[in-house]
């Protein structure tokens, strides 16, 4: 419905290319229908942009996310010129050096200086995918003094880099959305499934308790869940937690698609004819039933996902999602959830930024493969 | 239509049983009770609880009886308006609670007006000049407000109203009745408030309900019969206020049940942006401080409020669409 409103039709006329329609495979065809819509494909790439930013989360980080100094409590970003005075591409940033006078003990500002930049320079140590041992990042300084630091979007109260601190957020929280999702896409289409296939007593039951389900606000059931995690529970427990907390609520959407398109694909003819032709019941799920309604899951899934994605976000700016020292984007926004904090540091802020983005990416994405997903239609 | 009214009626029984189970479960899952807590707080300021006065509170409060028992007891006296002592707080939760509610539903139902008020002519006006600016405009207008979560709303906007207005947005009175008596000028004040939570709240239903609304109405606008009407000579105005848009509007009222839910979920967050005086952060200050009685209930008064709505607004579709009233004859 949207992808009309923004992807032109471009109907390629010559008798050759009704031909290609013809013999082309579905995925094709989907993959042609999809390719019109050009904010879903502009979304696409920017939902793989997000998702490299997470594999890559510590290499693309510039100083450790958990260091904290004092001495450079709400530093302010700074901005990289890409020019020197003579005009060459030589980035750099201007830091201002502050010392202690250690006869007066007061705070002396040393001029403003330039400091170049460099790629690929050694940093703190972590393991790229878990694996291999480095301590390689994309950006750093040439040369610092003590002191001196590349802060791209300015630091919190307790001097952490924020650049990194989103870095390794984008991570935490697109994978949390991801595991949710692939956990309510499983007791969607289990539960959507035996709905549709058995009728009768056992489909009422399901219907009803969807319909419980998503008459209940959801929000302050996951507050009263996720605040009963033992508060001894490690990082990774609690992440598992709320993972299972967000999904337990979110599956009833994927569920009623599954089900509607079961019933409604019972009814057709080629379901008819494998019947006719002696296929049993599990071959014609999914082989001839599961091919037609995959594209309408994965359309369904990544609608699914910003939801999810919210969610955490959600939960972890109230505090009571994930915990410190785990790094999200809603324990970054919890920073900046009083006004003081706004006023003195609106920089932190800007962790808002990739949740909208990516939440509007995922929408448009989940629109245009809606609309690919019954390319013959 | 009598079954289609018990059926509803009986759900909505069903639905407020599970909200009390679960409500409960909350109350129940934090491990250890609130005497552990008591303990705990008591040892941390230096002074101990001694074993036999633990247990004679826990005798007093009820703990050491089976789990059922205490749910038993706790719906029964939730049932006589009885809604337990907060621990925290050593008040009645009745007490703690009081007006909070009250804010809570008049926000949700403002936010609900609003969407309503927003949705329809706009859903009405993107349909009729499809493709049009306004239409362009509106759909990516709704689109931000579909992706924004309304807390980052709040947040951007306190962010600007402080920056370029020096003023704080948050709250539902200001300073001077924020503790005064009700009248009329609270009242008016309270109603100068109320408009910036409502639509940071609405925004995310109104941009679904109008892309419903545009869907809806321009399926309807191709049928033959507002051709005929056309034909007929009928007023542009009529054509489409007269019955497509009648038609249309019979999804627009079942989303509302699933809207309403939406609603008072965001209405918790929002509130801790905006400080505003809605069971939202007590809410979160009661979970975080383990203060069950006060959590359980809340999440139970809440859910109770959702399902209500709900069904009103289900009662409302049966009235404004006669199909369903027929269907169930």
């Amino acid at each position: 419905m949207i992808a009309r409103l923004f992807g032109r039709t471009s109907r390629a006329d010559s008798a050759s290319a009704e031909e290609r329609f013809a013999v082309a495979s579905q995925l094709q065809l989907t993959w042609w229908r999809f390719r019109r819509h050009k904010l879903a494909l502009a979304s696409g790439v920017i939902v793989i942009l997000f998702y490299l930013v997470a594999a890559f989360a510590d290499f693309l980080a510039v100083n450790d996310p958990q260091d904290t100094d004092s001495r450079r409590s709400f530093a302010p970003p700074q901005v990289i010129s890409l020019f020197d005075d003579d005009g060459s591409f030589r980035p750099y940033v201007t830091v201002i050096r502050a010392r202690r006078d250690p006869r007066t003990f007061r705070m002396v500002f040393d001029q403003s200086s330039k400091v170049y930049l460099t790629m690929f320079t050694p940093g703190y140590n972590y393991t790229l995918f878990g694996l291999f041992e480095t301590n390689i990042h994309l950006l750093g300084l040439k040369d610092p003094q003590p002191g001196d630091g590349l802060y791209l979007l300015g630091t919190d109260r307790l001097g952490r880099d924020l650049w990194s601190r989103m870095m390794v957020a984008t991570r935490v929280s697109l994978t949390i959305g991801l595991a949710g999702v692939i956990i309510s896409l499983f007791l969607g289409i289990l539960l959507g499934g035996i709905s549709a296939i058995y009728g009768g007593v056992v489909d009422m039951a399901i219907q009803r308790t969807i319909e419980i389900i998503r008459s209940m606000p959801t929000i302050p059931l996951w507050m009263g869940l996720a605040a009963a995690l033992p508060s001894d529970w490690s990082v990774m427990q609690i992440y598992f937690a709320i993972t299972v907390i967000i999904a337990l609520l979110a599956w009833t959407d994927l569920a009623r698609v599954v089900r509607g398109k079961f019933l409604s694909l019972r009814e057709e003819d080629f379901v008819t004819a494998a019947e006719l032709a002696g296929a049993g019941q599990l071959r014609i799920i999914f082989r001839h039933m599961l091919p037609s309604f995959l594209s309408h899951i994965i359309a369904a899934t990544s609608l699914a996902l910003p939801a999810m994605i919210i969610s955490e976000t959600s939960l972890s700016f109230l505090g009571l999602g994930l915990r410190p020292p785990a790094i999200s984007w809603g324990i970054l926004l919890q920073d900046a959830q009083n006004i003081e904090a706004l006023a003195l540091a609106p920089w932190l802020l800007m962790a808002a930024v990739p949740v909208i983005v990516i939440i509007l990416a995922f929408n448009f994405l989940g629109d245009g493969l809606r609309d690919a997903a019954d390319p013959y239609g | 239509m009598i079954s289609f009214f018990v059926r509803r009626l009986l759900l909505a029984i069903l639905t407020m049983w599970v909200v009390s189970v679960l409500s409960y479960v909350i109350i129940q899952l934090p491990p250890g009770d609130f005497v552990d807590t008591y303990i705990s707080q008591q040892s941390a300021s230096g002074s101990t609880v001694s074993a036999a006065e633990a247990q004679s509170l826990r005798e007093l409060y009820g703990l050491d009886q089976p789990v059922w028992i205490q749910y038993g007891k706790w719906i029964t006296r939730i049932l006589t308006g009885d809604f337990g002592e907060s621990m925290e707080w050593r008040q009645p939760v009745k007490d703690v609670i009081g007006d909070r509610l009250w804010f809570t539903v008049l926000i949700s139902v403002a936010a609900l007006l609003v969407t309503w008020g927003l949705a329809l002519p706009i859903g009405i006006y993107s349909a009729v000049r499809q493709y049009s600016f306004g239409d362009y405009a509106f759909t990516l207008i709704g689109f931000v407000g579909l992706a924004v979560p309304n807390f980052l709303l709040a947040l951007i906007i306190m962010y600007l109203s402080f920056r370029y207005l020096g003023a704080n947005a948050g709250g539902l009175f200001s300073a001077e009745f924020e503790l005064a008596p009700w009248s009329w000028a609270k009242l008016w004040d309270l109603i100068k408030h109320l408009p910036l939570p409502s639509v940071i709240l609405a925004l995310g239903g109104t941009a679904q309900l109008i892309r419903i609304m545009r869907a809806n109405l321009l399926d309807e606008l191709r049928r033959p019969y507002v051709v005929t009407a056309r034909a007929k000579g009928l007023p542009e105005r009529w054509v489409v206020l007269k019955y497509p848009v009648r038609a249309a509007l019979n999804p627009f009222a079942s989303t509302v049940a699933y809207l309403f839910p939406y609603l008072v979920s965001g209405s918790v967050i929002i509130s801790i942006v905006l400080s505003l005086p809605t069971v939202g952060p007590l809410l979160v200050r009661s979970l975080i401080s383990q203060d069950m009685f006060l959590a359980g209930t809340i999440v139970l008064l809440l859910g109770v409020l959702t399902v209500i709505g709900t069904f009103i607004s289900d009662l409302v579709l049966m009235w404004v669409d006669p199909r369903i009233r027929h269907q169930m004859d």
